[in-house]
């Protein structure tokens, strides 16, 4: 049976909740100096991927970029492995070779967050051409980033992709920054989704902090790429609340610009919605706030405690 | 040479390769080529001729010139269980590749843990043929063979080239597969549809007992005219070894033949630093020394750009006096 809309905006509602406190629980894990390396949170940004991902199908594939928790934890991801990945343990999706940037977990059709920006566009491409080859009706979700839109890769891919009609749904996440360089300084055309005119294939602005927004976009684009019509391009407008990746000072930022989109906070916003349009009681939405507090400090926990890595898992496996 | 089973026919390395592509994609529909004017145009060099009237764009994808991203498409299709056969124009080409090469290709498998294999085949002719230019002559192999992942061959027969690319498509993991446009015309025995051979070993071309002479793709035919040269003059007893497998390399064969002869040459097209040549020449020094009688030698292209005039690109590249004063250098020790 179907399940019924309100519970469907509810699972967004608590997926998108599980993505922020994630995303805070990690964040502090690094300035606690727990974890090597850096990530990249996605926190304001989770109504892009919970609203894309929970429109396609579970057995549509995604390729995801550096900025992935949130696409992994919206398609359903286990936190406890999500976390023992970037803590390098043995349970984690990949066992510790891939972390933040490189997690794959085929049995959720997820075809892989993707370190080189741009390098997941074609990939995700040529996924979907195996797709139409073999005739199949799944499709294939592309997340990037406005920065990425800026690599041969994207231009490259698009063009062949609207070409051969592959079934692709390209979901660029225009948070306004590359790294630090302002979208407004790094791209000649903008709207981004205007790009897709020079593919001849239908491009589409939508605002990236309203879930409802997103996900009934994202849905009329599946339908589009479903249906054989070819690839589409989503621009999702959105910010990204926190830094670039850990330590990040933004300095390339006022705060009064962070104040203006904080109003606009997609959880808030969405928590607002609830109450307001469907009815739903102050005390439920805080109910599963406390839940998703609790399976994230549960799912640490339990992440820290698996054992890490050996040799074999460090120096075996280069090839099939 | 070496026996080969059953040889079947004998045709050019281009046709050899063509007939590895015949035979496979009728074999397995999970095979797809993909490249620019391969097509009714049969390939930059005709390798691909009459395959795309055979079997149809739904096998042969003609691409936009945009050689990252439909390397990069090939990967993402072979995750998912296709076997894409990419042709790369010229060798130098793959600069513009390297991005998906080393990053995706190479990568995903290990990365990911296993959970995706990338069963694709990136094929290409390298070196020079003699006027094409500084952007369109390099042997590229030392930039493939530092990158963990990708197995790299570069077959000099036609026999071995249909033998190893069937072998190359069927095979679970990225290879990159080199041609050589000088070897195109060359005529040799091959074999029938049922034949491969496996990818990761090296063969000993001539046997001899003086001298290894360990050569690749358009090198062999140098090297084992040199050892014909040497045999005719009662020189130097001179066993060629082709290595094939430049990414894994069989040490085994190489080591094998040095402990037979105790001096060795290395020839290869590609430039002289930090390449093939390089590193075999390091792996004998470490598990050799006790029977070498002479420093290991290397005979390789300069460190330059391949310059288009072909009297400069003579003097560039390595030639069969090259060759042959490399030998006399090794048995005057
Ligand atoms: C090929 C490549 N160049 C540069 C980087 C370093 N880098 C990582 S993320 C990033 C910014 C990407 O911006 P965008 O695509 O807009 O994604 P966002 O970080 O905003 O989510 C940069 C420059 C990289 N990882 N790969």
């Amino acid at each position: 049976m179907e399940p019924k809309p309100i519970d469907l905006l509810l699972d967004c509602f608590r997926k998108m909740l599980l993505i922020r406190r994630f995303e805070e629980t990690l964040s502090d894990l690094f300035e606690r100096g727990a974890l090597g390396g850096t990530s990249h949170f996605c926190i304001g940004q989770e109504a892009c991927a919970v609203g894309v991902i929970s429109a396609a199908a579970d057995t549509d594939y995604i390729v995801s970029n550096h900025r992935g928790h949130g696409h992994l934890l919206a398609r359903g991801l286990d936190p406890v492995r999500v976390f023992g990945e970037l803590m390098g343990r043995t349970i984690g999706y990949c066992g510790g070779r891939g972390g933040s940037q490189h997690m794959c977990a085929m049995d959720h059709s997820f075809l892989g967050t993707n370190g080189i920006t741009g390098g997941g566009i074609p990939v995700a491409t040529g996924a979907a051409f195996a797709l139409k080859y073999r005739k199949e009706s799944r499709l294939v979700l592309a997340f990037f980033g406005d920065g990425a839109a800026n690599q041969g890769t994207f231009h490259e891919s698009l063009n062949i992709a609207s070409l051969w009609k592959l079934p692709v749904l390209y979901v660029c996440e225009n948070n306004r920054y590359g790294m630090s360089v302002p979208v407004s300084a790094s791209t000649s055309c903008l709207p981004i989704a205007k790009r897709a005119a020079a593919y001849s294939m239908r491009g589409v602005t939508a605002d990236g902090m309203d879930l409802l927004a997103v996900r009934r976009v994202a849905a009329e684009c599946i339908a589009h790429v479903r249906s054989g019509a070819g690839p589409v391009l989503l621009e999702l407008e959105t910010y990204r609340f926190c830094g670039h990746s850990k330590n990040d000072p933004r300095v390339y930022r006022s705060r009064e610009e962070e104040a203006r989109w904080a109003e606009r906070d997609c959880i808030v916003l969405l928590g607002k919605r609830l109450r307001e349009e469907f009815g739903i009681s102050p005390d439920r939405l805080e109910s599963i706030r406390t839940e998703v507090d609790a399976e994230v400090e549960q799912a640490v926990a339990e992440a820290q405690a698996a054992p890490s890595g050996d040799d074999r898992c460090a120096l075996g496996g280069v090839y099939a | 040479m070496p026996e080969l089973p059953d040889p079947t026919h004998e045709t050019y390395y281009s046709a050899a390769v063509n007939e590895a592509l015949d035979e496979e994609l009728a074999r397995d529909p999970a095979v797809v080529l993909l490249g620019e004017d391969i097509g009714v145009y049969g390939g930059a060099f005709g390798v691909t001729r009459g395959l795309f009237q055979k079997y149809g764009p739904e096998r042969l994808w003609e691409t936009p010139i945009s050689e990252n991203s439909v390397v990069g498409m090939a990967v993402g299709a072979a995750t998912l269980g296709l076997r894409p056969v990419v042709e790369i124009m010229f060798m130098d080409f793959i600069a513009l590749t390297l991005d998906q090469i080393l990053n995706s290709a190479g990568k995903l498998h290990y990365m990911y843990n296993g959970q995706v294999t990338v069963p694709m085949v990136l094929r290409t002719p390298g070196g020079a043929k003699g006027g094409y230019g500084p952007s369109h002559s390099q042997m590229l192999t030392n930039l493939l063979v530092g990158i963990p992942g990708i197995k790299v061959v570069a077959p000099a027969t036609p026999a071995a080239a249909k033998a190893l690319l069937k072998s190359a498509i069927r095979d679970p993991n990225p290879v990159v597969f080199i041609e050589n446009k000088r070897l195109y015309p060359r005529r040799g025995p091959v074999s029938g549809p049922d034949f491969v051979q496996p990818l990761e070993c090296a063969e000993i071309a001539a046997p001899g007992s003086d001298l290894t002479l360990i050569a690749y793709s358009a090198m062999v035919p140098l090297a084992l005219e040199v050892k014909k040269g040497f045999a005719a003059e009662g020189g130097a007893d001179i066993e060629v070894v082709d290595l094939v497998s430049l990414q894994p390399l069989d040490t085994d064969t190489v080591f094998e033949s040095v402990r037979r002869t105790g001096r060795v040459l290395i020839v290869e097209e590609a430039c002289r630093t930090g390449g093939v040549g390089a590193e075999v020449a390091a792996r004998i020094a470490a598990e050799c020394l006790d029977v070498l009688e002479a420093p290991v030698l290397r005979v390789a292209a300069a460190d330059t750009p391949i310059p288009s005039s072909m009297d400069l690109e003579k003097i560039v590249l390595p030639g069969i006096p090259d060759i042959v004063r490399g030998v006399h250098e090794l048995m005057a020790w």
